[in-house]
């Protein structure tokens, strides 16, 4: 059995007096690929804070790398949603990336010439390093995109949460992005927040869906069930709205 | 305009000039990108409860104004963090409570003869020689601080979140930097005027936040933006003789519509949605 990075255990989480997660039990364990998906206001990114140690929960314990969550940030990596960025902040694709590696309290010593190479690995790795001295709001989402990765990736974190990677962004590129993913799943374990169930299930390995609860399914097949309980609405309108992933791959395999 | 450098004020004057351009370039940098105007504006309009304070306690002006200015600072930031939902509201109180506290004070202040109108409207042309060794201080410290805690600042005001994960104080720096605020605040308004500071403190930035690559670049250019108004605002209330604080804003006010008009000139096509 493979070794579990994340435990939570009874996690219950409240805004303002309204429940957001209730009850919540989950074990990440190394090398797993777990999109969290759910409707709008579910808990996804709530969940996916207090995984961060960015939220404190009510009741109930959150564990990553047996340490409460908010200690060893340095071994995770982490994207946000971008949505709320402000497109015309004055920073560069390099800083961006860089700020991966910030580590307080070093003052006045700016990034070591070690980070500076690690950003350039990274960004090499999203292809991105020609664009490394372009401002960040100039680019188009998908490249955004893969800056923000390569900033999650450039401290080489063991675990890599994804808020929404795939909002804004069209539909090849999502597909790219997620390839990228699968591949990076070789070494680093992948937890992703996606609304979106098509991409999702033809990439991840599990799935858990998140709307004040939390049920966990060991494999990616999307259910009539599962989305009944994660949307409470027809999963026949959902899925419709883009392609059912069976059809998807069918066209791939066919060519 | 030359034979003005041969009288002490108006070299003070065109001092407090620059010496107050590096806090305009710094942080109001930070108040731009961080939107955090209207905040500025509660804090800068509440300092007036320490002029009075100052008066009616009989301390030191300095004191009276920073002091008091730091301290809204600070409850404005605590407020902000708590109650974000509700800070808009809070913020509007404070500015206002601060402004009445100040004026009623002064009420009360026996044989005192305060001229509001300079506090108001800047008084640059009457800065006395210590108050610019004050602002040179105030410059240093800010300087200092925020070479220090520079890239932590940078990723606070980029992304507070992932800021958070790698470990930065992101609150403790948001009240450093509302205390920066709190100090820039004040030595503005002895140029401009309370009426008049927000502007001072972020038409540079606005300007230079296009042109610039980098937040370094853009306190830079805010920097030399604000120098510039305030060169040719002093210029230019000298010859015509008009209120400077005043002229100083239009230079920056004109300059701010001449780099609109060259934005909507150079984006591709500005009207498109038209055709």
């Amino acid at each position: 059995m493979r070794d579990a990075i994340i435990e939570i255990r009874d996690l219950w989480f409240s805004f303002n007096s309204i429940p957001v997660l209730k009850e919540v039990n989950l074990t990440v364990r190394r090398g797993d690929f777990i999109a969290l998906l759910g409707p709008n206001g579910g808990g996804k990114t709530t969940l996916l804070k207090l995984m961060l140690g960015l939220l404190r929960p009510d009741r109930g314990s959150i564990k990553i790398f047996n340490e409460p969550a908010g200690k060893s940030t340095h071994r995770i990596g982490y994207m946000p949603q971008h949505l709320h960025f402000n497109q015309s902040f004055p920073i560069s694709v390099l800083d961006v990336v860089l700020m991966g590696k910030l580590r307080p309290g070093k003052g006045w010593s700016r990034y070591s010439p070690k980070d500076k190479i690690a950003a350039q690995k990274a960004m090499e790795q999203m292809e991105m390093w020609e664009f490394r001295n372009r401002r960040v709001g100039e680019l188009s989402g998908g490249q955004q995109q893969r800056v923000f990765i390569a900033r999650a990736l450039v401290d080489e974190p063991e675990v890599l949460f994804l808020d929404e990677p795939t909002a804004s962004v069209d539909t090849k590129h999502q597909t790219d992005l997620f390839d990228i993913l699968k591949e990076l799943n070789k070494t680093v374990t992948i937890i992703v927040v996606s609304h979106d169930v098509g991409i999702v299930s033809s990439h991840v390995k599990s799935v858990a869906c998140v709307n004040q609860q939390v049920f966990y399914h060991d494999d990616a097949e999307i259910t009539q069930e599962m989305l009944e309980m994660a949307y409470q609405c027809c999963p026949v309108d959902l899925v419709a709205h883009g392609m059912p992933h069976r059809v998807l791959q069918e066209h791939e395999d066919s060519e | 305009m030359l034979e003005a450098l041969q009288f002490e004020f108006m070299r003070n004057a065109l001092m407090a000039g620059l010496l107050t351009s590096v806090a305009c370039g710094v942080i109001g940098t930070f108040v731009v990108v961080n939107r955090i105007v209207f905040l500025s504006g509660g804090i800068a309009h509440a300092a007036y409860g320490g002029i009075g304070l100052a008066f009616f306690f009989g301390l030191p002006f300095v004191v009276g104004t920073l002091g008091f200015a730091l301290l809204v600072a600070m409850v404005m930031a605590v407020v902000t963090l708590k109650a974000r939902h509700r800070s808009d509201t809070i913020i509007g109180v404070l500015w206002a409570i601060g402004m009445a506290l100040g004026v009623i004070l002064l009420d009360l202040s026996p044989g005192y003869n305060v001229d509001l109108m300079s506090f108001l409207f800047g008084s640059i042309l009457a800065v006395p020689t210590a108050d610019l060794w004050l602002m040179l201080v105030l410059n240093i410290l800010i300087l200092l601080t925020v070479g220090y805690f520079y890239n932590d600042f940078l990723a606070l005001s980029y992304d507070e979140d992932f800021a958070k994960l790698r470990g930065v104080r992101v609150k403790l720096l948001y009240f450093v930097l509302l205390a920066m605020v709190a100090l820039s605040v004040v030595m503005i308004i002895r140029i401009v005027g309370l009426i008049l500071v927000i502007a001072l403190l972020t038409i540079p930035p606005y300007i230079a936040e296009k042109h610039s690559g980098s937040l370094r670049a853009m306190m830079f250019i805010s920097f030399l933006l604000s120098c510039l108004f305030t060169m040719v605002g002093l210029w230019v209330s000298y010859v015509f003789n008009l209120t400077s604080g005043a002229t100083i804003i239009m230079v920056a006010g004109v300059c701010f519509f001449i780099s609109l008009f060259f934005e909507l000139l150079g984006s591709r096509r500005p009207f498109s949605k038209w055709s």
